[in-house]
């Protein structure tokens, strides 16, 4: 359900709109807003915001785990406009089991090292990413360390 | 000496025309060099891998990682205020940037009101960290082209900034005095003195480097025409901050989405259209005029009153009511063994850092402990950008191209 207070907001008729049922649902919340987006249309969607509505920048994509939850993973991602000085956050649910969703480096080249952290760290695979290896741990490295059932100190569960 | 008749020794010697004329490979050859992660001007722990055809850069692939710390880990099993000590570890050269941009987000967590005496000396010693990053850039930048003095000139006045975060919190570096709901501490009697006599010379001195450097035939040589690549490909790659700048792009976090009362202040935003090594060098020389500017006003208006926010269940209560009052001592208490809940809900709070954009982004669970905190660090969004950057010029103009990035490898790995 998008609430009624966001829907008149120009970029959310125009998602709504161009791309019918693309969005689940939105909040805006302390001034920011923040939209939930059905994951196998990330693309699509992120494709339409970048180049019609000048959402030039990705800032940042990272996750959060929300274990033991689900679905248990959510893939968020920071848009930034700086033409319109607005900006936007997109998220999609993906499953705690084979955690999977669509790479947007095809939209925005700069999401590549951002997909590649969230892999690294989180054990959520970018389909169609052109380079997805850990980035900040060893090749080697097993277990994804910001997973909640991964151990702050101790051995590995 | 050996035996004569080893049969190797006899087969060399059969065939010596091969080996003394071998056939010569008409095809260019591709050398692949490392370049770090322990090399000087890499300016920290980045690995290069540069693939060469003689002098010419064929591609280059960065290579990160060497500094994380597992930080974002980190803030979640520390309460909220705890947290404010790792932030300075984030980016070491702006510690107060991470400060500030780290509280912002956990006060607009809370809906926390900060008293304009603790906002605007918020903003001079940010304005003072953004000198601080600025002139190790400037002097390691230097001395990588070649320019050995620039450095110990820089160092000279980095240590003059030291000292003043050193009479405010008591640390140079690891300063974490901006705190989570105001400051640490009240800013120290004689404050004023020490800034006004930094201040009055500081934009002599920005002259002093400008002189070694901006006509500079060397620096010239080395800078000019180096380093360039289109607008459009900074913005898709996650290029932020003076790199922006100097291509022409007029955008700045503290201008466009002002936070800690930036929009009280007068100060210019530079910006050049070279787009190469020495259009980011004069950004830079101008924000420091700037910033300049701002602690100036910031000397000058300084209001009074507190420093901290009227929430006694977040800051913690002054000294003397704690050991008079009992209710400040339960506060106390609670705070130093439980933290404070913060409200449900989730913030990304952007700030305008020496390097570009850094951003915050912290998920709260109603808890006293942050259930997830992302770091969007300005130096992991900038070396993205490296290989492009790098692409068909020369290995010489590497160095000066990546010193015109101005990253900290701790800001990108966390």
């Amino acid at each position: 359900m998008i609430p009624d207070e966001i829907k008149t907001l120009p970029v959310v008729a125009a998602l709504v709109e161009v791309l019918p049922e693309s969005v689940s649902a939105g909040k805006l919340d302390r001034g920011e807003l923040t939209l939930e987006v059905a994951a196998e249309r990330i693309v699509e969607v992120c494709h339409y915001l970048k180049h019609e509505q000048k959402f030039v920048r990705v800032s940042t994509v990272t996750a959060i785990d929300w274990y033991p939850e689900e679905p248990r993973f959510e893939v968020v991602y920071h848009l930034h406009s700086p033409e319109r000085n607005q900006r936007l956050r997109l998220k999609c649910k993906v499953p705690g089991a084979d955690p999977e969703i669509d790479s947007t480096t095809g939209v925005w080249r700069g999401a590549n090292w951002y997909e590649r952290e969230a892999f690294d760290l989180f054990g959520i695979r970018f389909r169609n990413h052109p380079d997805l290896r850990r980035i900040m741990l060893p090749e080697t490295w097993e277990g994804y360390p910001l997973r909640k059932d991964y151990p702050v100190t101790g051995d590995r569960v | 000496m050996s035996e004569p008749d080893t049969p190797g020794v006899t087969a060399v010697e059969a065939e010596p025309a091969e080996s003394v004329a071998p056939e010569i490979d008409p095809r260019p050859r591709k050398l692949v060099l490392n370049m770090g992660p322990q090399h000087p001007s890499t300016h920290g722990v980045l690995r290069l891998l540069l693939e060469l055809d003689g002098e010419n850069i064929v591609s280059a692939q960065p290579d990160i990682g060497y500094l994380h710390t597992g930080i974002e880990k980190e803030f979640e099993v520390k309460f909220y205020q705890q947290s404010v000590t790792l932030t300075d570890r984030i980016d070491y050269l702006a510690p107060l940037s991470n400060n500030l941009c780290y509280a912002l987000a956990v006060e607009k967590l809370l809906g926390l009101e900060i008293p304009p005496r603790a906002q605007w000396t918020r903003v001079m010693l940010t304005e003072f960290t953004r000198l601080n990053s600025h002139l190790v850039w400037l002097g390691t930048h230097a001395i990588d082209i070649g320019a050995m003095s620039v450095f110990l000139y820089c160092f000279r006045e980095r240590e003059d900034i030291l000292r003043i975060f050193e009479m405010f919190s008591g640390q140079r570096m690891m300063t974490s005095y901006f705190r989570i709901g105001g400051l640490a501490l009240e800013p120290p009697r004689g404050w004023q003195k020490r800034v006004k006599s930094f201040i009055d010379v500081f934009p002599s001195r920005v002259d002093e480097y400008e002189e070694l450097l901006t006509n500079n035939r060397i620096w010239i040589g080395r800078t000019q025409g180096v380093g360039r690549f289109p607008l459009e490909d900074m913005l898709d790659l996650g290029v932020t901050g003076p790199m922006l700048r100097a291509a022409g792009l007029k955008y700045d976090a503290r201008k466009a989405e002002p936070y800690s009362s930036y929009e009280k202040f007068d100060f210019e935003i530079p910006t050049r259209t070279e787009n190469d090594v020495y259009a980011r060098y004069l950004v830079r020389m101008e924000e420091m005029r700037q910033s300049a500017r701002i602690i100036k006003q910031a000397l000058e208006g300084m209001p009074e009153g507190r420093w901290t926010a009227d929430a006694p269940h977040v800051v913690l209560p002054d000294r003397d009511k704690m050991k008079t009052q009992m209710e400040a001592l339960i506060y106390h208490f609670k705070i130093v063994t439980e933290g404070f809940r913060v409200p449900a809900g989730e913030v990304y709070q952007v700030i305008e850092s020496p390097r570009g954009e850094l951003g915050y982004y912290v998920v709260s669970d109603g808890t006293a402990k942050p259930y997830r905190v992302h770091v969007r660090g300005p130096s992991f969004g900038n070396l993205q950008a490296i290989p492009r950057m790098v692409k068909g010029t020369l290995i010489a103009d590497v160095i000066a191209s990546i010193g015109s990035m101005d990253f900290v490898l701790g800001d990108s790995d966390r």
